[in-house]
């Protein structure tokens, strides 16, 4: 599959991953190899094949409705990169 | 003889007996440390030296034997960074559950173990902090991404180390650097507390000096847990009574599609000799095929990527980990920026090259063409198996297509270095329990090793044959020298 | 040209659980921030979620008294997007395999009955809350709410007034407080709603440009934002401008609706199966048992008051309104077998005192026991209907009981027929031309003096014999 860098730098933002132009033009040609390769998936027919989200047979798993303790939010807050009271902080969402 | 270079069940030996103390296990490990650390680079940093403390009253199968952890498994204050620049400063709030289980067992939590970014490698080169390198050739890789619990256990820094393994980052570090590592059947260890990568084909495995210890350590990790919705309610067997069985009469397969043409030699003739050798002590072997192998990278390289495009979405400098300095200025350009500031610095290449391509993959009208695909061969792959199994014991393999390679030899070349997995990653698709020990060497004196696979929760067939093929081999008593 | 409007709601409300969806933290509303967390709806790394089999109970409940099919195959999907109060970046929902899909509730708006389709009720958690700064480019996030369970809840595109759509969430929203899953407050946010609106010609089959309208803080809000979209879409149509499909958010104080005009990318929620959830699915026998489980729905009840008692459907319809209103009806009626004067009591007096206070009875501290009381002392003749109300007033101000109010303030029916007829002379002697009026026929100066003497006696004459003996005294 071809892969323009137009795609690369619309991936990277959907992905909130800012990237260099070189990065841009790197990945790109790299991307397109990996793709080249998985695209050999292509040669199966698997139109009557059930997908394997999961691979136990398992089902049904649950917990009880039962309270359990919080965590101390010290242990949380102590490495938040930034903080007001008891709060996280970011900076805002800056439309357009 | 230094008291490092034991086993866990040796070391037990001992102590039971009163002719060592745990104080004189830990003074060995720590010597060890100093003299080979600086060669080796296994640790994400410094172990807990100051803070690892003798536990009289511990009584447990493990008690007072030092063991360290891969830094993707959160250990209660901790730093646990998954040799992530994004990471930094990450303390984790609780204890995994093996973490717990171990704690439990009256082990010595030692250290953190450097690893590939993420998990994201089969070198340990993507590290932020340094490449570990191999205890047999100091120019060469460990394997990855456990290969700093790979390399720590190979260099006798630690009597034993937990890892994990998605595509292979157990066995192949394992193989690489001749120890024994195993991968349990998906489900059988909880992924509580470990950082994921790969939700559906993470888990958490053993690394050992010998097959003992390697089943002692995965009875202690091994077992369901309720905060874990994918572990498994089924009673952990006594793996350790398996081990003096004879192989006569396991059925062991050779699938046709892992010995091809132009394999590295030796890697093929160690095969051979191990199954001449197990052969010879009564176990059947035939060749067998499993024909959609030559799919199992791609697929993988699809599942693992989108899955962990998401499980790392949440590295993003809100809440923990790095921040990029411009996200917290007053003149800041915002929400957006921040967060591609902060992951676009804090990720490393090929951490933001798996996302891209697992985003990809996931993204608006290429998610039946890749993902769902993908999702669809995984079935194919996993019937493959289970036709195999419904007349075999076991399945044996080399591990690893090539023994340690050098130091930067495929760090341009992603898909070369996706392609190292080749042998172990159909086990994560089809969620099969397999383990890689050691078979030999090359001329160059770097370490050879051999996969065994089992059918779901079939560890004990698997240790069954190991311990065999183990007691009647010298390799596993050969030591590295640094 | 003439437009009509087609409108499909998504409600999201929140589960009355303990717990979260996926964790052990209290399902807890106004706790201080970031002190309800844990690894789990933190989304720390590491941590797993494991569902909460009440959420998965509770949504099968409703997915039934909404007429759902429960499917076969359930699973959860994550939905990716990059936002703040999301602390994994992406959210447990699900996707193509929901709970439930294909049901119907049956609303009636100004006397007409309709069935309006459900399209799907599925599960998934509630994000966190940001509070933006007013003085600095920075938002603070709480975690609190994170993971708290919510079903979504979409109706299909079948309501076609405002006034619909009003009907609508308020049946719904009774159900829910029947099958008491939720306690509905969308002041709390417990229950939200947005709502799809387009235009198309009348008669004409195919949609127009829908836009989104969000930000509705009460089901009022929604007919009113909904009414104000309809004009705007209007005029714009009218002048012949496009319909943007975009998301507006409904200004109450303008009373308004305004683009957000955020340059807002095509959502690319890279939807895909959530791997630490393996798949659910029900037997039939199960969904039958929880079937059987499911309280009385107000239909039903309505259609049983109306046959059990002979109520007429408006009045029933008062009684079942709130399901707390029905249960204290019943209530009072098992220790009192008179429903009507009960009903009189509940859709009367009681009815407006709780608009008035805009609460549930639960909260107007009345019991059955003492309202079956007050009525009982009416019945027995203690005190006058006129008196009884004021008693009532007395008891929700003081919450006592209604002898005690009696007593202390005596209030107590004057049955005593010397007494009566003490103040009968008194009323009949200042009152002479009254007397001659009904000894001349005009039979309207009796209910005079009747009045005159209860003035007198404040109220608390037993009107009843002080009729007999007014009659008779001026007989005489």
């Amino acid at each position: 599959m071809a892969i323009s860098k137009e795609d690369v730098r619309y991936i990277a933002n959907l992905a909130r991953i800012g990237l260099s132009e070189s990065e841009i033009e790197h990945f790109q040609k790299q991307l397109e190899g990996i793709f080249e390769y998985i695209d050999q998936l292509k040669k199966l027919d698997v139109s009557a094949i059930m997908p394997a989200a999961h691979v136990l047979d398992i089902k049904n798993v649950t917990r009880p409705d039962i309270v359990k303790s919080s965590l101390d939010p010290k242990l949380v807050m102590d490495s938040a990169p930034a903080k007001q009271g008891q709060f996280f902080k970011v900076p805002k969402v800056i439309e357009g | 003889m230094k008291l490092n270079f034991l086993t866990a069940h040796e070391l037990k030996n001992l102590l039971d007996s009163g002719r060592n103390t745990p104080t004189d296990i830990l003074n060995d490990v720590k010597i060890r440390y100093e003299e080979t650390e600086s060669k080796v680079r296994a640790f994400a940093r410094t172990p807990f030296f100051d803070q690892v403390k003798i536990r009289q009253d511990a009584d447990g199968p493990l008690a007072q034997i030092p063991v360290a952890i891969k830094d993707n498994i959160c250990s209660k204050g901790d730093l646990t960074e998954c040799s992530s620049r994004i990471l930094k400063g990450f303390r984790a709030p609780y204890d995994a559950t093996v973490v717990e289980k171990l704690k439990n067992s009256g082990a010595i939590i030692f250290g953190k173990t450097n690893m590939d970014e993420f998990a994201f490698g089969s070198s340990c080169e993507t590290s932020c902090f340094y490449p570990t390198r191999n205890p047999w050739d100091l120019d060469c890789v460990p394997g990855g991404s456990s290969g700093g619990s790979a390399a720590a256990v190979a260099a006798d820094e630690v009597i034993m180390s937990l890892g994990s393994d998605t595509g292979g980052s157990i066995r192949q570090p394992a193989s690489l650097c001749g120890v024994v590592g195993l991968k349990p059947t998906y489900g059988r260890v909880s992924r509580y507390g470990l950082i994921a990568f790969a939700s559906s084909l993470d888990q958490i495995g053993p690394f050992t000096k010998d097959i003992r210890d390697n089943a002692l350590l995965l009875k202690v990790i091994a077992g369901y847990d309720e905060r874990d919705s994918t572990s498994v309610p089924m009673p952990v067997p006594d793996y350790l009574k398996i081990l003096g069985k004879d192989v006569k009469g396991m059925r062991v397969a050779l699938p046709k599609e892992y010995f091809v043409e132009g394999m590295d030699l030796e890697v093929r003739a160690s095969l051979e000799e191990a199954k001449a050798r197990l052969e010879s002590l009564g176990a059947i072997f035939k060749e067998v095929s499993l024909p959609h192998t030559e799919y199992a990278v791609a697929v993988y390289y699809i599942i693992a990527t989108a899955e962990a495009s998401s499980n790392l979405a949440r590295f993003d400098g809100v809440q923990y980990g790095f921040r990029a300095q411009s996200g917290n200025d007053n003149d800041s350009k915002g929400l957006i920026s921040m967060y591609k500031e902060s992951r676009g610095q804090g990720f490393g290449a090929e951490a933001k090259r798996r996302i891209i391509l697992g985003t990809y993959v996931l993204s608006s009208g290429y998610y039946d063409a890749y993902y769902s695909r993908a999702l669809k061969v995984r079935t194919l792959v996993k019937q493959d198996f289970d036709k195999v199994f419904s007349d075999f014991d076991v399945i044996l393999t080399p591990t690893s297509p090539t023994p340690a390679f050098k130091i930067g030899e495929k760090m341009d070349d992603p898909l070369s270095m996706y392609l190292s997995d080749i042998y172990t990653i159909s086990v994560n698709l089809a969620g099969l329990p397999a383990i890689s020990l050691p078979c030999g060497f090359t001329k160059k004196g770097l370490p050879l090793g051999m996969q065994i696979i089992g059918k779901p929760f079939g560890e004990e067939d698997i240790y069954r044959l190991a311990f065999q093929y183990e007691q009647n081999t010298p390799w596993h008593k050969e030591k590295p020298k640094l | 040209m003439e437009y009509e409007p087609v409108i499909g709601l998504e409600v999201h409300v929140q589960l009355n659980t303990a717990t979260k969806a996926f964790c052990g933290c209290a399902n807890v509303f106004g706790v201080r921030e970031n002190t309800n967390i844990c690894p789990v709806c933190l989304g720390l790394p590491g941590a797993l979620p494991v569902l909460n089999a009440l959420v998965l109970k509770s949504a099968v409940k409703v997915a039934l008294a909404f007429n759902c099919s429960i499917r076969d195959y359930i699973k959860f999907d994550r939905k990716n997007y990059f936002y703040p109060d999301l602390p994994k970046n992406f959210q447990i929902s699900q996707f193509d395999k929901p709970l439930s899909e294909r049901g119907f509730l049956d609303i009636e708006n100004n006397g007409i009955k309709k069935r309006v389709g459900i399209t799907r009720v599925h599960m998934e958690e509630d994000a966190g809350k940001l509070i933006h700064s007013e003085s600095e480019p920075f938002s603070y996030v709480d975690y609190n709410r994170a993971g708290t369970p919510l079903l979504e809840i979409v109706s299909e595109p079948e309501l076609f007034s405002p006034e619909e759509a009003y009907a609508y969430l308020t049946d719904l929203k009774m159900i829910l407080r029947y099958l008491d899953v939720s306690d509905c407050d969308m002041e709390k946010g417990s229950l939200r709603c947005d709502a799809n609106i387009s235009l198309k010609p009348k008669g004409e089959k195919k949609l127009g440009v829908k836009t989104e309208l969000k930000n509705m803080n009460s089901f009022k809000a929604v007919k009113a934002g909904l009414s104000f979209e309809i004009r705007r879409q209007t005029e714009c149509l009218e002048g012949g401008e496009k319909i943007v499909q975009e998301t507006r958010l409904w200004d109450e104080k303008k009373e308004q609706t305004f683009s957000m005009r955020s340059k807002e990318e095509a959502h690319d929620y890279r939807y895909f199966p959530e791997p630490d959830l393996p798949p659910f699915s029900f037997a039939q026998k199960e969904i039958e048992e929880i079937r059987a489980s499911l309280p009385e729905l107000p239909q039903a009840r309505l259609k049983r008051f109306m046959d059990s008692f002979g109520f007429l459907e408006k009045e029933a319809s008062v009684l079942i309104s709130d399901k707390d209103l029905a249960d204290f009806f019943e209530a009072c009626l098992k220790v009192l077998p008179l429903h009507k004067k009960i009903a009189n009591w509940l859709i009367g007096p009681i009815s407006a005192e709780l608009n008035n206070r805009n609460v549930s009875i639960c909260a107007l501290g009345l019991t059955s026991e003492r309202l079956v009381r007050l009525i009982s002392l009416v019945e027995n003749g203690t005190v006058s209907n006129l008196v009884a109300k004021d008693v009532l007033f007395q008891m929700l101000e003081t919450s006592k009981d209604p002898d005690v109010i009696i007593s202390e303030k005596n209030l107590s029916q004057v049955s005593d027929t010397d007494e009566l007829k003490k103040m009968i002379e008194e009323v009949v002697a200042a009152n002479k031309k009254s007397v001659d009026d009904y000894l001349a026929g005009k039979e309207n100066a009796l209910m005079y003096l009747v009045g005159q003497v209860m003035r007198l006696s404040q109220g608390k004459a037993n009107p009843k014999m002080l009729r007999d003996l007014i009659a008779a005294r001026l007989k005489q």
